[in-house]
């Protein structure tokens, strides 16, 4: 029993059925273990992992600079930007909203530095469901290019204080 | 220097039982049950705010409540029960003395202070950041001293095992190797060393940075190491879960491992290939290079995935193998129709390999791969998923093996066991509830850890797709079965310990 001493020999030989399942598992393992590497090549819905090292005032700094330079108009406070396609383009997180609004255009491709300034938060691409994790300290490059028109929600993802439900941001696609 | 009367004779097994050993058994696992009820009322509080229906706490209590229950659960529940288990795995198991008692004891008293502390910080709001408590996110100092002496006192604890192991084998107290289910024990004790190792890496900084000591602490560094003690806990929770379902085997049904090279290779298996694959939990961090996270998260876990493979065949069919030695050799299935389903501990052994290996398993595998990550980091895919992993496997089997632990070592008859019977299943049913619930509404793109999915307060409003409110539904339902089956639990257990019939 497996709660008292095996027999003085126990390094005995499987028999056919272990072997068997052996063998299926250890192929679906090695199957697993090839397709992380090649989905990651072939696939397209990966996490990128351009990543610079940025304090939060150089963030802020830049973030400021980006909105003064493309705003067009203003939604619940919150600056709404339009930048050129193919541009650098910043969304900052930070107790408890995401800034600016942005609108982008279907079918462009932009550079999206995401950084915090404070804590740690996380951003949902809502409904699409795609999911970062947004660290201070880390400007984040997610190179972008959205799909389809509509508008999405930014929801935080990650704990970050008693308002943490009520950071809400937005992106437009035109 | 064994004095005689430190021992008694167990008259069901037969096994020599260390009685300073079987104090320490007793008071590990009554802390155990006290730390669960706390988790218990915790999720009770976390489920009805969850579903929208109900919504109960405000903001700041869900917050609060969702902290206490993780940690309780998880850490302070879960532990102080795996301490009693290697305790039990070593001294009673191996018919030895317990290697110095009163370490034992000062282990225990570490631990209690430490768990005490942590929640007297959550309870004074003074520790309002989750489990993780993810910098710069700070508590206050003591929140992390208590989680220093809590990981302390299960070193000494865990130190004590290995003691036992050397001791056993000097005073020859058993003969040829170590029994199956001590082996999986010492494998959860070996990964347990270096899961504390990296405890003790990443909250003591923390705690000096949280009193103004240290200025900074940098928060992907952080997410390394703390993942590095986050992950390979769990998988002492997985040596430990399958450690207790080879002993339900042999008690509920005399199951003899099928073949025990195979299962001690699959518990080496998780020795060698566990410890590093934390990565999985970075895969949309930035920060960490793609290159690391691929052979990190390939190169490890599936091997480690293979010892879970193996257990999941040699577990049931060295039952299978005891039943159809039983006579039941009808069919393809008559030891499974035959096998003791109104045992409680079966149930909850059968229970906690089918939830631990179809639900906790094929979930926490597929996230590991970096195009599913992305659809479920953070969103209650992954509560769901260890819901099924860490609560119908691991807490579950615990609950299965206290069935035995009470006539045993307490020496106490089960009270009311026609609730026992049914306890395994409604805790079980509701868990599964739970689970589907949380990972069904998590693929609509649903965050955990989030007081209000209707964002009633918030500047924008996204609209939420109503089958996610169906699902948090489910999520409650199964919350209110599960949480009575678990104080079924702990009505059962503590009426056993105070007023069972006493046996031998
Ligand atoms: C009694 C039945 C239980 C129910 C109904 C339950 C329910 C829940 C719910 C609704 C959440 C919140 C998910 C979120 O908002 O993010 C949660 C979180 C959690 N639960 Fe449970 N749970 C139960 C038992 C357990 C047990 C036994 C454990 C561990 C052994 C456990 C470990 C956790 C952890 C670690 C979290 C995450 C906390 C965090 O995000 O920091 N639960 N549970
Ligand atoms: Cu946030
Ligand atoms: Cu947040």
């Amino acid at each position: 029993m497996s709660i008292t001493v095996p027999e003085r020999v126990w390094w005995k030989p499987l028999d056919k059925g272990e072997k068997l399942w052996v063998a299926i598992a250890l192929t679906w393992c090695l199957v697993m273990f090839i397709m992380m590497p090649l989905w990651h090549l072939q696939g397209k819905q990966n996490a990128p992992s351009e990543t610079y090292r940025v304090s939060a005032d150089q963030f802020e700094k830049a973030a400021a600079a980006f909105i003064t330079q493309y705003r067009v108009g203003e939604e619940q406070g919150v600056p709404v930007v339009a930048p050129p396609s193919g541009s650098d383009i910043y969304l900052v997180a930070r107790m408890w909203s995401w800034e600016p609004v942005l609108k982008l255009e279907k079918g462009k491709t932009y550079r999206l530095h995401l950084s915090s300034v404070d804590l740690q938060h996380g951003m949902t691409i809502y409904p699409m469901n795609i999911n970062f994790q947004v660290l201070p300290g880390y400007d984040y490059v997610l190179t972008i290019t959205p799909t389809e028109k509509g508008e999405y929600h930014l929801i935080c993802n990650e704990f970050c204080g008693i308002g943490h439900h009520l950071m809400v941001g937005k992106i437009l696609v035109v | 220097m064994s004095v005689p009367t430190a021992f008694r004779t167990c008259p069901t097994t037969g096994l020599k039982v260390h009685l300073p050993a079987e104090n320490l058994i007793k008071a590990n696992a009554v802390v155990a049950v006290v730390f669960f009820l706390i988790g218990v009322a915790m999720a009770l509080l976390v489920a009805m705010t969850r579903w929208p229906a109900v919504h109960l706490l405000g903001d700041e209590f869900f917050y609060r409540a969702l902290t206490a229950h993780g940690i309780n659960m998880l850490i302070f529940w879960i532990i102080f029960f795996e301490i009693a288990v290697l305790y039990f795995a070593s001294a009673i198991l191996l018919n030895s003395r317990l290697a110095a008692p009163k370490l034992g004891w000062l282990a225990f008293a570490l631990m209690l202070a430490g768990s005490g502390l942590v929640d007297v910080m959550i309870a004074l709001g003074k520790a309002d950041v989750m489990m993780t408590s993810y910098v710069p996110l700070k508590a206050h100092p003591l929140f992390y001293l208590g989680m220093i002496l809590f990981a302390v006192g299960a070193l000494v604890g865990t130190s004590l095992f290995f003691a036992t192991l050397v001791i056993a084998r000097r005073d020859r107290t058993y003969e040829g190797s170590l029994p199956l289910v001590v082996f999986g024990a010492a494998t959860a004790a070996i990964i347990a060393v270096v899961t504390i190792a990296h405890g003790a890496i990443i909250y003591i900084p923390t705690m000096l940075w949280s009193m103004g000591i240290i200025e900074h602490i940098d928060a992907s560094t952080y997410r390394i190491l703390w993942w590095g003690l986050g992950h390979p806990s769990q998988q002492i929770n997985v040596a430990a879960m399958i450690a207790i379902w080879y002993l339900l085997g042999a008690l509920t049904v005399g199951a003899k491992p099928i073949n025990e090279k195979l299962c001690r290779t699959a518990f080496v298996l998780y020795i060698l290939f566990i410890n590093l694959a934390s990565a999985h939990h970075l895969l949309v961090d930035p920060g960490v290079s793609s290159t690391w996270k691929i052979w990190n998260t390939s190169y490890a876990m599936y091997l480690a995935v293979l010892a879970s493979m193996i257990h999941g065949m040699t577990v049931p069919a060295s039952i299978e193998v005891a039943q159809r030695r039983k006579g039941y050799t009808k069919g393809l299935f008559e030891w499974l129709k035959k096998a003791p389903w109104g045992n409680p501990s079966f149930a909850a052994l059968t229970l906690s390999i089918v939830i631990f290996g179809f639900i906790g398993g094929i979930t926490g595998v597929t996230f590991g791969t970096e195009q599913i990550n992305i659809i479920s980091h953070n969103t209650l895919r992954i509560p769901g998923h260890f819901h099924a992993t860490v609560v119908g496997g691991t807490t579950l089997a615990f609950m299965g093996v206290t069935y035995y632990v009470l006539p045993l070592i307490f020496r106490r008859q089960v009270v009311a066991q026609a609730l026992a019977k049914i306890q395994p299943y409604l805790f079980g049913v509701g868990i599964v509830m739970v689970s589907l619930g949380m990972t069904f509404a998590g693929s609509y793109g649903i965050s955990r850890r989030h007081w209000d999915i209707t964002f009633a307060g918030a500047t924008l409003q996204p609209a939420v797709d109503p089958t996610v409110y169906l699902l948090l539904g489910i999520m409650g339902i199964g919350a209110i079965l599960a949480v009575l089956g678990a104080l079924l639990y702990i009505l059962i257990t503590v009426g056993t310990v105070l007023a069972g019939k006493k046996t031998g």
